[in-house]
């Protein structure tokens, strides 16, 4: 099954051709040739090292730590790794580059082919089996940062973010719809930070996307001209550049004119591309081998260690979820997209089964649907009055066990939970005092029911005669009587035996 | 191989070089005897030999990830980096204003 993402033009359908280049930066403390720190939100230019602002004499040396996570990306993407790379100098003038060049890896880049599995998506028609080709990882230097808004003439330079390293991720032209570029993009930040590679910030820069985008007839088996825009910084801008770029190219080309290869900007106020024009004739790059670096040849031990160090992965997980935990294909996908979900799920998981008695499998789909559904319906609610630091996984568990018990029902369960929420009491303290316990002693119950038959004779007969659907009212009237806290289940049972 | 006079002018505009008309009258044929002179290298045969990238046998030193371990390559010294900028404001390079 291929996407059936079209453009209707004036002349035919057309079809468009993405590639992503995913600029992510590498979670380390330091730089990547320099001891200058690489915190976010730092006065300008107090985390710029000699070798950062490129005083004459310094020399790179490259931090183990980035290389060691491009590595680790490159395995969990299933990648070739190259025990020999090296590094380039990509030379072009601007403000916010001291250097004058950008150490890159442009001829031996440290990780080869590679291929990711975005989430299918019946709706937004992605297929099942849907493999984004990965073309290549390099490492790279980010450059610092222009603000134009604070001074009539001037633009101001902060070059804190400048050196800090930078893994380009670059996929093959294998995507064909916004949708397809948006999964793949959420996708690759799910990977990372499962890997930790990255943090995944898009808001803070972290990751940023050049999106490449041409059109071709549907049919034609060329590809038509590309252009690339620069350093989108959503998923959702992504998927609005793709959107915007290929309706214009077929406008364009429908008119008579050329689809130029270029550079271009998108200006989110306007959802619209333009073209970047002082960057055409800075394409000529003339790259050539750091004199400054060695070749980086990686060890064996170095790259077994990577390896042992890479965490289970999303897709692994979810599987593992789906057939080992019994979950349904949604909890588990929802369950595993993001680090912090599967992270506070997995601890209340254990913690749960300890407390209930029962292996993890079959209180799984139980603490899913607690830790999906309710206990952040419950959260929500509270809004201001909750507070999170009481959500803590030996709470919810005594909530769960006291339920998988049939000491509470579901609703009690989420009133203890608010309860807990807003003081940080003790769960099954709450149940005791507040009287949020339901009664599964037989002997009330059955009082309960006795005197109920009795006053209700004649629905007694009506139901012994086959008018099955009174079995409800019997189940209200006990419930009613016990105030609503009998359980069910035992309720159910009695009133079955009791009725014949 | 050799350069024309066109690809002169542009390698100077990248490399931010002013170059006069008189300066690339002499330019043009200097590179070109450069250009020759190092052909001659390709006479000798090279197939099979790995291109050297080091004179000394030597691998790359790699650093630990560590902020700040040693004081020449540590940040925390904006004055240092600031100091030969010809505008610095409020923290900050001044530069003539560049916008897209």
């Amino acid at each position: 099954m291929v996407s059936t993402y079209r453009i209707q033009g004036a002349t035919g359908e057309w079809e468009v051709v993405i590639g992503l280049e995913v600029h992510a930066q590498v979670t380390s403390n330091a730089k990547l040739f320099s001891g200058a720190s690489t915190e976010f939100g730092a006065e300008p230019n107090t985390q710029v090292s000699l070798v950062d602002a490129a005083m004459p004499g310094m020399l790179p040396v490259p931090n183990r730590e980035c290389i060691r996570q491009a590595v680790r990306t490159g395995m969990a993407i299933e990648a070739q790794i190259n025990k020999y790379s090296r590094f380039d100098r990509k030379n072009y003038f601007y403000a916010d580059l001291p250097q004058g060049y950008q150490i890159s890896q442009l001829y031996h880049p440290i990780v080869g082919e590679g291929q990711l599995l975005i989430d299918a998506d019946e709706k937004a028609g992605i297929p099942e089996d849907k493999v984004i080709g990965i073309e290549r990882i390099h490492i790279e230097q980010d450059a610092g940062k222009l603000m134009h808004d604070q001074h009539p003439t001037m633009s101001y330079v902060d070059l804190n973010r400048c050196g800090v390293a930078l893994m380009e991720i670059v996929s093959r032209p294998d995507m064909t719809s916004p949708a397809e570029a948006g999964a793949y993009v959420r996708k690759l930040r799910s990977i990372l930070r499962y890997v930790g590679s990255c943090d995944g910030n898009m808001e803070e820069g972290s990751m940023r996307a050049d999106v490449n985008v041409s059109v071709r007839k549907v049919g034609d088996s060329e590809l038509g001209t590309r252009t690339e825009t620069k350093n989108v910084n959503s998923v959702r801008f992504v998927m609005q550049v793709i959107e915007h770029e290929a309706n214009r190219q077929v406008d364009l080309i429908e008119d008579g004119g050329k689809v130029v290869q270029e550079t271009r900007l998108f200006d989110v106020a306007s959802g619209t591309t333009r073209s970047m024009r002082s960057k055409e004739d800075a394409h000529d790059y003339r790259y050539f081998p750091d004199p400054d670096l060695l070749p980086l040849e990686l060890e064996d031990d170095f790259l077994a260690d990577c390896r042992s160090s890479l965490p289970e992965l999303p897709d692994a997980k979810r599987r593992r979820y789906e057939t080992e935990l019994g979950l349904t294909p949604y909890n588990a996908r929802e369950l595993t997209a993001e680090v912090e979900t599967f992270a506070r799920f997995e601890t209340l998981l254990s913690a749960a089964a300890l407390r209930i008695g029962k292996p993890e499998a079959e209180v799984a789909t139980q603490v899913a649907n607690w830790a999906l559904s309710v206990a952040p319906g419950v959260l929500k609610s509270l809004g201001a009055e909750a507070d999170p630091a009481h959500a803590s996984a030996g709470a919810q568990a005594a909530i769960l066990a006291m339920q998988d018990k049939g000491e509470i029902s579901g609703g009690q369960a989420k009133e203890i939970y608010e309860i807990v929420l807003k003081t940080g009491r003790d769960p099954e303290e709450i149940a005791d005092t507040e009287g949020l316990k339901q009664v599964s002693d037989t002997g009330a119950i059955e009082t309960a029911i006795d005197d109920i038959l009795a006053n209700n004779q004649d629905k007694v007969e009506q139901y012994k005669g086959g008018k099955d659907k009174l079995f409800g009212f019997f189940v209200g009237q006990t419930m009613k009587a016990m105030q609503g806290k009998a359980n069910p289940a035992v309720v159910n049972q009695i009133l079955k035996d009791k009725l014949g | 191989m050799s350069v024309t006079r066109e690809e002169v002018a542009k390698i100077a505009s990248l490399a931010r070089i002013r170059m006069g008309e008189d300066a690339l009258d002499r330019m043009v044929p200097e590179l070109n005897n450069i250009l020759d002179w190092v052909e001659q290298l390709s006479e000798v045969d090279t197939s099979g030999v790995e291109p050297m990238t080091a004179v000394i046998s030597n691998s790359l030193r790699l650093r630990d990830d560590v902020v700040d371990a040693i004081p020449e390559t540590a940040g925390g010294r904006r004055e240092d980096v600031l100091a030969n900028a010809p505008v610095a404001e409020h923290g900050f390079f001044g530069v003539p204003k560049v916008i897209e």
